[in-house]
């Protein structure tokens, strides 16, 4: 398809291609500021404690300290949802929570001042499990949240926000069913999505009113956007750097900015805080924790007829938006299962573990992760193969569902059973599939089996979003776009889009940094909303941009402005290239041309992702291999193949796939302590161990703007785990519920320990 | 890149004892090269005794290109070569350096003309790279490999970079890259 367009389908280099591989991309650790200080934490040791006394006299006179902050003399501000999180408090709620904090001339310094803080704690009981937290006489985490049960009053995305699927009749629906099934099934092994470089921001006053923030992050806005009211509304200019990573981690980064901004404001310097990789693990980000108990309604041809169950999230010891994620899975579960009779409870509950974050995602792996194994009891039942499953039961034209607002939207998007055959024949499902709990081939101990997963998200319409092109005499443009580049190439894509709007090469158009200052507002890069309500701005923008160009060139070619065209800044009447003249001849050379464009929340489009897995499985060591992964989706119109690639490649990565094999957060659940939080405990997939992967991307044109592209990176790994699981199961004719399937479990299933 | 202890290190990189001994003996000079540029750093002046080579490189002469992930040995985003062989940074001390040839991702380009390695066109051509934080150790790893092993198989490539942790997942694009130079040099 890429044949159609100048730049848009085709592979071009990304604009930060050669900063990345000859080491000047900057990101934060390489961004020293003048008189900057360093900025450590004292963490506790205990997941659950008071302190009683706290003497920091000897930090503070320890040479090169330029402050040392407590509960006691930290700024007032609060944060999470809703708030229930200061900067720092005297009550510590998991291993790894802040207890004080040190700015120092040197790192050094910072590190051993902090050993000179004495702290007397006075130890608390702990809670780790969500049925346990939610106890009577269970130990209580926060005043504000009676009983470890976030109230549900609070609406952080508008006054419906959807904290329930409830629809129709669960009764007359489970009364319709041919087969009614129950299971319980938990996604609880809280992974780290763990970007290669640690979280980190520099934050610099300059003065009592102006705060400027450098954060390594995927949307530089948000810290701004999210955070600009809990401080208090100081004037906040942010700037993103490089960002090596983040998977979601990295968005509105308070928890390092809100350190760095109090250690800047009593410091008068600019401070930066950057986590070392063990704090990385112990304080940082973890997946939401999952548990669905759920009875399932279903008929003999595939049709859903009831749902109805309990969701218990768990958000460890703090909730950063745990409940946009409630929101948004609760919405994702609508698109991958068509059913008119829902009853859907969730319940978001702390414990006394490092608090989960934003992840790739988003609620949405997390829920069909449960979700879906609770669903293939019900499929087995009714003796159904799951691809004809999903292709059934998958969001149609036609139906609708209640998104993250708690409003209904009418669906306007495609059918995707196209998608999933095309994947399915890549992977060669017909062959591959022998019905429920039969393995594909047997060789000696060692059984193939194989299993499928599907997920979507109506996000990629989410929010607002703002751009400016600016155009120039010579022919060149520049994107005002506050853009954040994590991995995802989306500064990229987007200059693709503004040089095929004004039909110049790529290199003639540059995008802004991420800096709040300089650019419009901008969401930020989530829910793989980039494609779409970005890109729709900066299209805007730049057919703004050109309009404005050919009503100047009207009167010198004496044509109207639809009768124009323009090439390398050049513009002629149509048919007439020969006659062209350059832009300056149009506009003068003392002048800019600006376009603005701005998008709003549309969520009657989602996107869509099948994973196949097939695995297989030694019985008599219960060791598992991932061998071959199809990723399958339609993406609408491809903007760059190598990038969108990439992208479904890394449903390996960012605690995806892989946390249905061996990815988890091992908690130890005597002491509160995180017993693999380094790189060699904590296990990753390395490129010995890689499996085949094939990606199907279909190009069905998608109503959203002029190149016809959705975007899907978000929600490439969130379809594995539940296919994985699937696939083992299969594979050893016994069904594994439980996440991650070590070799343990798999043997513990067997029968065999 | 394998992952090696620092004993098994020097055995592999064939340091004598003899040249161990001198650098102990010599500890206040320590001089190295990076990227062909010389540097005299004084120990307890421009380096201490506890800092690494990563460190170094970065902090004292500004090589930030070289990055730093897990600062323990097992994710491979330090990786420098010393003497040509690929090495993580983040395990040796400055102190052991002395007398070695470094070479970061800054210096890999052309330092006069700027144009690139072929490898790092390679990953430019095959966007082999998404957020770019262990770019640079791949791609000297890479290179170790293929000063030494011009023609490596899919196999060899696999097993040179077991030790690289690159969460994106940009594997399978990096392999193509790296092949793709390799049969240029067949």
């Amino acid at each position: 398809m890429g044949e159609k367009y100048r730049h848009i389908g085709k592979a071009t280099h990304r604009k930060d291609a050669r900063a990345i591989v000859t080491g000047s991309a900057k990101y934060i650790d390489d961004i020293k500021l003048p008189g900057m200080l360093y900025g450590r934490v004292l963490r506790s040791p205990y997941p659950h404690a008071r302190i009683k006394h706290i003497d920091t006299s000897k930090a503070e006179a320890y040479p090169g300290v330029k402050a040392v902050l407590t509960y006691k003399n930290v700024p007032p501000w609060i944060g999470g949802i809703p708030y229930h999180r200061p900067v720092l408090d005297s009550t510590m709620r998991f291993v790894g929570d802040a207890v004080a904090l040190v700015a120092a001339e040197t790192e050094q310094s910072a590190e051993e001042a902090l050993e000179l803080i004495e702290v007397e704690y006075e130890q608390l009981p702990a809670v780790y499990d969500m049925k346990a937290a939610t106890m009577p006489g269970a130990p209580q985490l926060h005043e504000r949240i009676p009983g470890n049960v976030f109230p549900r009053g609070y609406r952080p995305i508008g006054e419906k926000a959807l904290q329930e699927i409830v629809i129709g009749d669960v009764d007359k629906g489970f009364k319709e069913a041919d087969f009614i099934t129950e299971g319980t099934c938990g996604y609880e092994n809280i992974p780290n999505p763990l970007p290669p470089e640690p979280p980190g921001v520099i934050a610099t006053w300059e003065d009592t009113e102006h705060l400027t923030i450098y954060t390594a992050s995927q949307s530089a806005a948000m810290n701004r956007n999210f955070h600009q009211p809990l401080l208090k509304m100081v004037d906040m200019r942010v700037i993103g750097t490089h960002c090596g990573g983040s998977y979601g981690t990295k968005n509105a980064n308070m928890i390092p900015m809100v350190h760095a901004a109090a250690l800047a404001k009593v410091a008068g310097r600019p401070v930066k805080v950057y986590f070392n990789k063990e704090e990385h693990f112990n304080a940082y980000s973890l997946r939401l924790g999952s548990r669905i108990h759920a009875r399932v309604g279903i008929k003999k041809d595939g049709t859903i007829t009831a749902m109805e169950g309990e969701w218990l999230v768990d958000t460890g010891a703090a909730s950063e938006m745990a409940q946009v994620q409630i929101a948004v899975g609760c919405g994702e579960a609508q698109l991958a299962l068509r059913c008119k009779n829902w009853n859907l409870q969730p319940k978001l509950i702390c414990t006394n573990h490092s608090p989960a974050g934003v992840v790739r995602g988003f609620g949405g792996q997390e829920l069909k992760s449960s979700l879906l194994p609770l669903m293939a009891i019900a499929m087995e039942k009714a003796n159904l193969d799951p691809l004809e499953f999903f292709k059934k039961n998958y969001v149609k034209p036609g139906d609708g569902y209640f998104w993250r607002d708690g409003l209904w939207w009418d669906y306007r998007g495609i059918d995707f059973s196209n998608a999933m055959q095309k994947g399915a024949e890549a992977f060669g499902w017909k062959d591959k599939w022998k019905g429920w709990g039969k393995p594909t081939a047997v060789n000696g101990s060692k059984r193939i089996g194989v299993g499928v997963g599907v997920h979507g998200n109506a996000d990629v319409g989410e929010d607002e979003s703002e751009a400016y092109v600016k155009i120039n005499p010579d022919g060149r443009a520049v994107l005002h776009a506050c853009v954040s580049e994590s991995g995802m190439g989306e500064r990229s894509a987007l200059c693709k889009m503004v040089a095929e709007v004004l039909n110049i090469p790529l290199e003639w158009v540059e995008i802004t940094a991420p800096d709040t200052m300089v650019n419009p507002f901008e969401f930020g890069l989530v829910g793989s909303r980039g494609t779409y309500t970005v890109g729709s701005a900066v299209i805007e923008a730049a057919e703004n941009a050109k309009r404005k160009l050919f009503d100047l060139a009207t009167p010198v070619l004496g044509a109207k402005p639809e009768d124009l065209e323009t090439k390398d800044g050049m513009i002629y009447v149509k048919g007439k290239e020969d006659k062209a003249i350059p832009w300056r001849k149009a506009m003068g050379i003392a002048r800019t041309l600006t376009g603005q464009g701005r998008f709003e929340t549309d969520y009657s489009l989602c996107n869509f992702m099948m994973i196949f897995a097939e695995v297989e499985v030694d019985i008599e060591t219960g060791k598992t291999g991932l061998r071959r992964v199809v990723a399958a989706t339609d993406c609408g119109q491809i903007i760059d193949p190598l990038v969108l690639a990439g992208q479904l490649h890394g449903s390996i990565g960012s605690a995806g796939i892989d946390t249905a094999l061996f990815e988890e957060t091992v908690l130890d659940k005597d002491t509160g302590h995180i017993m693999n939080c380094n790189m060699i405990d904590y296990k990753w997939r390395t490129f010995i161990d890689l499996p085949e992967f094939e990606n199907v991307i279909l190009e069905t044109p998608f109503p959203t703007h002029r190149f016809k592209a959705i975007g899907v990176g978000e929600i490439s790994p969130a379809p594995g785990p539940s296919a994985v699981l699937m696939a083992i199961s299969n594979a050893i004719g016994k069904r594994v519920m439980d996440y991650p399937a070590t070799p343990d479990k798999i043997l513990k299933a067997l029968g065999k320990i | 890149m394998k992952r090696v202890n620092r004993d098994e290190g020097r055995k592999r990189r064939g340091i004598s004892q003899r040249a161990a001994t001198k650098s102990r003996t010599a500890e206040k000079n320590i001089r190295l090269t990076v990227n062909g540029k010389p540097y005299h750093l004084m120990v307890g002046k421009d380096v201490n005794p506890e800092h690494t080579l990563a460190y170094t490189l970065r902090e004292t002469l500004g090589y930030t290109g070289t990055k730093i992930t897990c600062d323990h040995g097992s994710c491979g985003a330090c990786t420098v070569l010393m003497d040509g062989e690929a090495v993580l940074s983040c395990t040796i001390l400055t102190v052991e350096c002395d007398g070695k040839d470094i070479t970061t991702i800054e210096g890999l380009a052309n330092a006069i003309t700027g144009e690139l390695h072929p490898l790092q066109q390679a990953f430019i051509d095959y966007t082999a790279f998404q957020c770019g934080f262990c770019t640079p150790g791949i791609i000297l790893s890479a290179k170790a490999l293929l000063d030494k092993n011009p023609s490596p198989t899919e196999e060899e490539i696999k097993r040179e970079l077991a030790g690289h942790y690159c969460r994106c997942i940009s594997h399978y694009l990096v392999i193509k890259a790296i092949q793709s130079v390799a049969e240029k040099g067949r």
